[in-house]
């Protein structure tokens, strides 16, 4: 998969022989080897969950977020640098409020993952920056109902049903096709999400994590906020049962 | 090349900075005192028992009209506080945008933590004085009241930037002819149909003696469960006076 870009490499504003910016490859790295981030899209909202993989033991549980609200309906899963993600929600935080403070209503989600991608792509195009090292999942509910959107360091974003981020996507990624999310509602999502971050959690190779879950949804009165803790024990409850069920097999 | 470092690090940096730039600065080149346009009139608060009460009535006059007869003054700011505000009700409502975007800052660091009415009052203070030493002032007078964690406070700004924190506090005319009602009949534990009642008898004096008060009031409670506005309501008045019979007698053709 990896390919040595001898030469190259060494700067974002070239391009390899065949067609490739190295550069951003290795951004998309960064993304690749941080914990895992998923998103998914339910009947009513938005759920993202992430894998807070913890450094050590000396750290606060809670701390270290890792999803922030953007606006009042929407809110970001960042991973990869945690630096560089802070300033991607700094922009997004700052995006959203313009919007408001001109047009006099919530931005619209498509609106909001255009500008960020657009941001994050600008600083792909110079030489004296760098490219983002991290990706962003994004859900939001605005009138046109929940949506979710993925943001890549090239500046890339597409509109997902649910999709992955980080060490254990391409597992969460299986995970989610199973899912039928059409007919799901954000109650049971969070389940479903806490059972696919528990099950593409590395025992061996990473040390423990943290389950960190918020939601956009009708419940929620369609504002982003941390799941409650009530619901995100049963999720836990359930995906540790879960695991355990399978490791019997 | 230039102009896009400085794009780049305008973004970056300044976010913030630039919603506080656009709030303490006058917006264009030459700094002067405003003439207010669109005017509340005054502003009541008191503590009691279990929180505090705020009463204003609905008047927007425009000069000596009373143009606007529906402009509500007092509005929930987070979930502790109350601010009720006289003057210019255009600045009135810059002042709530930028109160709004204070608190959902507050609401997205998600720590548990919420500004309170000593903290919104700190904050309208600092922007109310440094508009004042630029010369082009938030024409306001405003009233905070709130209870966070069992304590109760009510404080006011000015829109030249002086603070005050009282058990009872008005704006406006309301100084001159609700606070002696005050004064006198004020005390700690007042239950909320005794505030309501003391309310109630200062705005009716207002009624009478101040040309810029409307008869449709509006009174605000809030206590450490939470806050309510009332819906609007006029006020009973008594014109039946010995002197205001036959005004004409002894001077005919007068009216």
């Amino acid at each position: 998969m990896s390919s040595i870009g001898t030469g190259y490499d060494l700067s974002v504003t070239t391009f390899s022989p065949d067609g490739r910016v190295f550069q951003i490859e290795y951004a998309a790295k960064a993304v690749d080897n941080s914990g895992t981030v998923v998103g998914i899209k339910c009947k009513d909202g938005i759920v993202i969950g992430v894998e807070k993989l913890i450094a050590s033991k000396m750290m606060l549980p809670g701390s270290n977020r890792r999803i922030h609200s953007v606006h009042r309906h929407s809110g970001m899963g960042v991973a990869g640098l945690a630096a560089d993600g802070r300033q991607i929600v700094a922009r997004a935080k700052s995006e959203a409020h313009n919007y408001e403070s001109t047009y006099g209503e919530p931005i619209p989600i498509k609106e909001l993952a255009e500008r960020v991608a657009s941001y994050v792509h600008l600083c792909t195009l110079y030489w004296w920056l760098r490219p983002f090292g991290s990706g962003v999942i994004l859900g939001g509910y605005d009138r046109d109902g929940p949506q979710l959107y993925m943001v890549e360091p090239s500046g890339v974003s597409y509109r997902y049903f649910g999709a992955a981020i980080g060490k254990g996507r391409q597992a969460a990624k299986t995970e989610i096709e199973k899912l039928k999310l059409s007919d799901m509602t954000c109650r049971q999502g969070v389940i479903e999400v806490a059972k696919i971050i528990y099950g593409v959690h590395d025992e061996a190779k990473d040390k423990t994590f943290e389950l960190e879950m918020s939601w956009v949804c009708d419940e929620s009165n369609r504002q982003h906020q941390k799941v409650p803790e009530a619901l995100l024990e049963e999720a836990k409850a359930a995906a540790k049962a879960a695991l355990e069920e399978m490791d019997a097999d | 090349m230039g102009n896009v470092i400085t794009l780049m690090e305008e973004s970056v940096l300044s976010t913030h900075k630039a919603e506080m730039d656009t709030l303490l600065t006058s917006k264009g080149d030459s700094q002067r005192t405003q003439y207010p346009y669109v005017t509340g009139t005054s502003v009541i608060g008191i503590k009691y028992k279990d929180g505090i009460l705020m009463a204003a009535d609905m008047g927007g006059s425009y000069g000596s009209t009373i143009r606007y007869k529906s402009v509500e003054r007092i509005k929930q700011v987070g979930k502790h506080s109350l601010i009720g505000a006289s003057g210019e009700i255009s600045d009135f409502q810059e002042i709530l945008k930028y109160l709004d975007e204070l608190i959902l800052h507050d609401n997205m660091w998600d720590d548990g933590n919420s500004l309170g009415p000593k903290e919104v009052h700190n904050y309208l203070t600092r922007v109310m004085y440094n508009r004042r030493n630029k010369f082009d002032p938030l024409w306001n007078s405003l009233v905070i009241g709130g209870v966070k964690n069992g304590h109760k406070y009510l404080g006011s700004v000015s829109m030249i930037g002086v603070n005050f924190e009282d058990d009872h506090i008005a704006t406006g005319f309301g100084n001159h002819l609700a606070r002696p009602i005050l004064r006198e009949e004020w005390r700690e534990d007042l239950s909320f149909e005794e505030g309501v009642k003391i309310l109630e008898k200062c705005m009716r004096n207002l009624l009478y003696r101040d040309r810029s008060a409307v008869n449709k009031i509006q009174i605000a409670k809030i206590t450490e469960e939470g806050l309510t506005v009332s819906q609007p309501y006029s006020l009973k008045t008594f014109w039946n006076f010995a002197a205001f019979q036959n005004p004409t007698v002894g001077a005919e053709g007068s009216w």
